[in-house]
């Protein structure tokens, strides 16, 4: 097969970027240690998340080290239970784990402006850690269609300095 | 020979000439695929009008620039019916018409059985009629008619069973209507062995072995899930499942709209521009990269999911990454044949050649600006593509923003531009409002670029894709680049040229329908020149589709035998989500709506 010279070359370059390509992302996955959304969470009742083993009533815990929370949100339409109806609390320089489900449809749980943003399946529960340096507010929406009050389902997390952080601690242990 | 040949390849606007009472159209020659293509086409063109229609009403209601036309509940109506009227059944019943049309053509014979063929049409036909009853149906009150489930229909929420059966009729009708195409191709085969493949017949095949293969996942959603489920056969579902299987074939759909934009780049382009194409062989090497690396890929729509292993999503990430390479040979072949007709026509200079090429000339100007905005498309596709990158940008505006380059304009700009070649010839009429067809692609590529530079930034600030406000009580979204009200005004703008640059082809299209047959000469010429290596320079094994499927299922077997096993281990309805159906305002939905 005759293949012309500049499509030769333009073949070895196309294939040079993908190879690139693929070594970013996985230089990203296993050298910089950014986690992607897995299976880890494992499953749960897709109706009632908290009736197993795998995941607890919704709100801020003490996690397993010092400065470290596990957040637990229930997604249902059209809210996040915490985060619509009282915001989300945690304390600057604080490591967060959220564990996200939902209790009826698909939605999203995005922190808007950061890469914080993952699925809720029924069934599933998903498991994303971040950290937070600075107090600062952020605003959370659900970015997958859940019928019509969808527009509606937003909520706030807010990081605040660790001081303020103590003083109105809803962890609990 | 040689010279007049040249001229026949050049002549767009002039045919040559004809004895007397000599036609060059299609329509002359193979009337039934001319009939049941001008169908086709009569359905896909009014899909795109409606479906244009009810994106201004979005693009204008969501951005707040105006409201007067839907409440905010009912923006789900209206974005189902244009998802789906516009990226399953526009671009699917194109590609039906052109491909019977270039089956034909390439083959040299007209329909197996008219009869049959017309049934297909039929079935599609009143499979997508079904489907649009159940979405529009949700606007009148007293029909119970519901499916603002949107053109992706996740699970657990839950439609009209019409819309699921008018489905999967449809589905039947695009595999009858594969089926025909290979019909004729091996009635073909058994009047011409050891040919070649024509290259038109083979990008048909190469493109329905890859439907066929992925289109059983949607098949088994639907029929064996969603279908019961909305007729209260079986109680509940598995959502990661059914989002898993219709991933499953949701990729590869993506390729079923842009093959037929392919076929138009590789076939036709390289003529409109004055030339032919470099090389048929690399041709055939893209359609069967195509084949086997579409369907395993479609994890790399559920990055985000929960329940899914990291390293599936990786598997999909490197396939996807490697499937950039047939669009970069696409690239270069579609360049380097503009290049090579420029040049023939005059052009020089390292970028003066561009200044030669036929802009005038509607079909050649739609395929070439829809070739450049793929480009961009792609690089956004990219961004989307990088796994861990991607959860900057999932299911937020940057993704509307991606496919309204690539389906949007890549192939629906190339299928306007088609149908202004091609249309001509299936009726026998030539193209009326040659002014205003010569303007469309302009007005299709300015809005495009402003509605998607903007969709795209919005994303970047976090602003969510599929929801019908502008703005959130509890969220701010902070722009790069620019300013979210800007951004707002440019995607409203944006849409508003668009749906004009919609209603000019639907124009153009009613015009010719309406005109005359007459007596002149067409104003183009179906002729299609020899690609500069042919055929003969492509190796042999390229023919053998059989190996080509059987890569391709093992492909798909890797990729997704394990990942499927593990869901449906625990029993194919667990863990168990009720139907949620659409249209029913609960409760909670009036407190939250005031
Ligand atoms: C007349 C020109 C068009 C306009 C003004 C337009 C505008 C829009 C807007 C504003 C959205 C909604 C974004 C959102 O709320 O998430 C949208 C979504 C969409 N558009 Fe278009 N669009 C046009 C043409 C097209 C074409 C030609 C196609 C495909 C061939 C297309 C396919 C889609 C799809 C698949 C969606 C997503 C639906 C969903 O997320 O469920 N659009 N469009
Ligand atoms: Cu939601
Ligand atoms: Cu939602």
């Amino acid at each position: 097969m005759h293949v012309h010279r500049f499509e030769r070359i333009w073949l070895v370059a196309a294939l040079g970027m993908i190879v690139l390509f693929v070594g970013t992302v996985t230089y990203g996955a296993v050298v910089a240690g950014y986690g992607m959304v897995d299976a880890e969470g494992g499953q749960v009742d897709a109706t009632d998340p908290t009736d197993g083993e795998n995941f607890r009533e919704p709100g801020v815990y003490n996690g397993s080290e010092p400065g470290h929370y596990d957040v637990y949100v229930e997604t249902r339409r059209f809210a996040f239970v915490p985060g619509t109806a009282e915001p989300i609390r945690v304390p600057a320089g604080s490591t967060v784990t959220f564990h996200v489900v939902s209790v009826d449809v698909l939605h999203g749980f995005e922190v808007a402006g950061t890469n914080i943003n993952t699925m809720a399946i029924p069934g599933q529960k998903a498991v994303v850690t971040a950290e937070f340096d600075e107090a600062r507010e952020y605003g959370i929406v659900c970015n997958e269609y859940c019928g019509e009050g969808h527009h509606t389902m937003a909520g706030s997390l807010e990081v605040v300095p660790p001081g303020e952080f103590n003083a109105t601690a809803e962890v609990s242990a | 020979m040689a010279h007049a040949h040249d001229e026949r390849a050049t002549g767009t606007a002039e045919g040559r000439e004809l004895a007397a009472g000599e036609r060059l159209a299609f329509v002359d020659q193979y009337p039934a695929a001319a009939r049941v293509t001008r169908l086709c086409f009569g359905v896909s063109f009014t899909a795109l009008l409606i479906g244009a229609v009810l994106g201004i009403v979005q693009a204008l209601h969501r951005t707040n620039v105006f409201r007067g036309v839907i409440s905010s509940s009912d923006y789900y109506s209206v974005l189902t019916g244009h998802g789906v009227l516009l990226a399953l059944f526009f671009t699917i019943f194109f590609l039906s018409g052109a491909f019977t049309w270039g089956t034909s053509r390439s083959l040299g014979r007209d329909l197996p059985n008219p009869r049959f063929s017309l049934a297909w049409f039929g079935l599609q036909l009143g499979g997508a009629a079904a489907v649009a009853a159940a979405i529009f149906g949700g606007f009148v009150g007293q029909i119970p008619f519901e499916a603002d489930v949107l053109y992706t229909f996740y699970a657990p929420l839950q439609a009209h069973p019409l819309f699921y059966a008018g489905l999967a009729a449809w589905l039947v009708g695009t595999w009858l209507a594969g089926a025909d195409w290979i019909r004729s191709y091996l009635r073909w085969r058994s009047d011409n062995r050891g040919e070649r493949v024509p290259l038109q017949t083979f990008m048909v095949l190469t493109t329905m072995l890859m439907w066929y293969i992925s289109t059983v996942g949607v098949a088994v959603e639907v029929l064996v899930f969603l279908l019961p489920l909305s007729m209260g056969l079986i109680e509940s579902v598995d959502p990661l499942l059914t989002r898993t299987l219709f991933w499953y074939f949701g990729h590869p759909v993506v390729y079923f709209w842009l093959m037929p934009a392919y076929f138009a780049w590789y076939t036709i382009l390289p003529k409109l521009a004055g030339g032919r194409l470099f090389s048929d062989p690399l041709a055939r090497v893209v359609f069967v990269l195509f084949l086997i690396l579409s369907t395993p890929v479609g994890f790399h729509h559920q990055y985000a999911d929960p329940g899914v292993a990291e390293g599936f999503k990786f598997v999909a990430m490197t396939n996807t990454m490697f499937l950039l390479l047939p669009s970069f040979l696409t690239a270069f072949t579609v360049v380097a044949s503009m290049e090579y007709g420029a040049r023939r026509r005059g052009g020089s200079g390292y970028f003066g050649w561009m200044k030669a090429l036929p802009w005038a000339n509607p079909a050649f100007a739609g395929m070439a600006l829809a070739g450049l905005m793929f480009a961009a498309g792609g690089f956004s596709g990219i961004v989307n593509a990088g796994m861990n990158i991607n959860s900057l940008v999932h299911n937020t505006l940057w993704v509307p923003g991606h496919f309204h380059l690539t389906v949007g304009t890549a192939s629906a700009l190339t299928m306007m531009a088609l149908s202004y070649w091609l249309y001509p010839q299936v009726t026998g009429k030539r193209l009326q409002l040659y002014g205003v067809a010569q303007v469309q692609p302009y007005v299709w590529f300015i809005g495009m670029a402003l509605m998607s530079n903007a969709m795209h930034r919005a994303g970047l600030a976090g602003v969510p894709r599929r929801t019908a406000e502008p703005q959130y009580d509890q969220v701010s979204f902070e722009a790069a680049l620019g300013s979210i009200p800007e951004m707002r005004l440019q995607i409203a703008v944006g849409g508003a040229l668009l749906t004009l640059g919609a209603a000019l082809f639907a124009a153009v299209m009613l015009a010719t329908w309406f005109a005359d047959r007459g007596r002149g000469r067409l104003r183009v010429d179906s002729h299609l020149p020899e690609p500069i290596s042919g055929p003969e320079d492509a190796p042999r094994v390229l023919d053998n589709f059989r190996l080509w499927a059987a890569i391709a299922v093992v492909l798909v077997a890797i990729a997704y035998g394990f990942p499927i096993f593990s869901m449906v281990a625990d029993g194919p309805f667990d863990p168990a989500a009720p139907p949620v159906p659409v249209g029913v305002v609960d409760a909670a939905l009036g407190v939250f709506l005031g």
